[in-house]
């Protein structure tokens, strides 16, 4: 599976939608995932791609990892792999 | 129903080993937080704390009391011995039969569960020593001070996460004002600063990795203290007949449930904890002059707790005070409530107003006058000690002056 789909995979599992349901310009917001479901997902994150993601819940907006849609995070864990792991 | 006066106070926390230190730096805006020190900190990225310092557990108890006291009870016995101490009480007779105590944590023995785990995990090995059980227990403390005060009357140990001090000091409180005993012992203490406490709290994404800085603009999240404070409380006249010096009395009392969300504080809920604690005390609301905030330094804890503030107090909730100690000795969690009263005695006692400290930017989620860091000399008559815990669960408390 891509870093996409893996994506996907995550956040439908914790909106409790099918990945389908769930596309990149997606917001979690828009897929009713709230301030937990947002914690949950950001560890769900780091555990599959044995990463570490900058983020406090006391203000995401100015954390490092932009959580605005899907698209971003993709792009966010992508980044991350190349700084933490070498590539993607 | 009776009236109920503190006639002693005993702590330890980041800030120092007694009440007159820890009064001390609170009065001088000292701040106990520093980089944590305990085995695999390196593998935590929160590692900052409010730990305690020089307290040398091996030479304060003995071998047999070592087996016995996690860290939480020999913070809690350090505490209760300055109090009861300071208040001059003998517990024997039918004081002894009446008076028990009860005591607020969240986590209990968390350092004895954590290195047992250790052992048996880690270390690989199979056996524990015997006295795990008694010893990590939540209610280890309030047992040890009963026997060791010979407090035979009501003792339990209550466990509301950050409001479990001040729920344990309601039910003190209404234990006196009822008549049901003459004094009680009361407080909390917690001490989970070791790496799965705070790998725990880690997860959470709430820590800051700098500092506490409630009420301002650029607060990044809470900081975790740990200690112990304990008070006698005791009915006003059995005091006054004996001469104790009064250090301020417990006016009144209200708990609250959010019955909303987990972790998300209410604004209601809040509100209404402290509309209840000042109804309880018989107070206007323009007669509080300080608030002792539970101010985490969190982003949604600060802006809805001023929210609750400007509701409950209209007008007046910008000439009242609020600080959050919390800034200088971290949160304490399930002891938190009990060395924060010790901001309020010395607002009521000495008219001095610990400050709010690592204030850097006014937010105006947040107008309220919160001391920012530096102590402030006011006399003041009616405080209030706020503590809303995860869980909705909230306990205010009402002290006011004794002439």
């Amino acid at each position: 599976m891509s870093v996409k789909d893996k994506v996907i995979a995550i956040i439908a599992e914790q909106a409790v939608l099918e990945p389908s349901d769930v596309t990149l310009d997606s917001t979690l917001e828009s897929l009713g995932i709230d301030s937990l479901g947002l914690v949950e997902s950001i560890f769900a994150i780091e555990e599959e791609f044995d990463i570490s993601v900058p983020f406090n819940a006391n203000d995401p907006s100015e954390s490092d990892f932009d959580i605005s849609t899907v698209a971003s995070i993709v792009s966010g864990i992508e980044k991350l792999m190349v700084e933490q792991k070498g590539s993607v | 129903m009776k009236r109920v006066v503190i006639t002693g106070a005993g702590t330890i926390n980041a800030l120092g080993h007694s009440v007159a230190d820890t009064m001390e730096a609170m009065r001088e805006g000292r701040c106990g937080i520093g980089p944590l020190e305990f085995q695999d900190v390196d593998r935590l990225a929160i590692r900052i704390g409010g730990q305690v310092r020089g307290f040398e557990a091996e030479g304060r108890y003995n071998r047999q009391q070592m087996s016995l006291y996690d860290r939480f009870t020999q913070f809690t016995l350090a505490a209760a011995k300055e109090a009861i101490t300071q208040s001059g009480l003998t517990f024997s007779g039918e004081l002894s039969a009446k008076s028990g105590v009860v005591l607020g944590t969240a986590g209990g023995g968390v350092s004895t569960w954590d290195a047992n785990y250790r052992s048996v995990y880690e270390e690989g090995k199979n056996r524990v020593h015997p006295f795990v059980v008694p010893k990590l227990m939540n209610n280890a403390a309030a047992s040890h001070v009963s026997m060791e005060y010979n407090l035979k009357g009501p003792s339990f140990t209550v466990s509301t996460a950050c409001a479990s001090s001040n729920h344990a000091m309601a039910q003190a409180f209404q234990m006196v004002r009822t008549g049901m005993a003459p004094a009680m012992v009361t407080g909390g203490s917690e001490s989970m600063l070791c790496f799965g406490g705070v790998k725990a709290w880690e997860g959470l994404r709430v820590m800051s990795r700098d500092a506490c800085r409630p009420f301002s603009a650029n607060r990044n999240g809470m900081v975790q203290g740990e200690g112990a404070g304990i008070f006698v409380f005791e009915e006003m006249e059995h005091a006054r007949r004996r001469g104790a010096d009064i250090l301020c009395e417990v006016a009144g009392f209200a708990m609250s449930s959010d019955a909303s969300d987990i972790v998300m504080p209410s604004k209601n809920g809040a509100a209404r904890a402290m509309i209840g604690a000042l109804a309880d005390a018989r107070v206007n609301r323009d007669e509080v002059g300080y608030i002792n905030a539970h101010g985490t330094g969190t982003t949604a804890n600060d802006k809805t707790e001023c929210a609750a503030v400007a509701d409950v107090f209209g007008p007046h909730a910008d000439k009242l005070m609020i600080s959050s100690t919390k800034s200088m000795h971290g949160h304490l969690i399930g002891g938190t409530g009990a060395v924060e009263l010790l901001a309020c005695i010395m607002a009521l006692r000495d008219g001095v107003i610990a400050p709010t400290i690592g204030y850097e930017e006014p937010d105006p989620e947040c107008a309220l006058d919160v001391v920012p860091n530096e102590a402030r000399e006011v006399s003041v008559d009616v405080v209030l000690s706020n503590a809303f815990a995860f869980g909705g669960m909230n306990a205010v408390l009402a002290l006011r002056k004794v002439a």
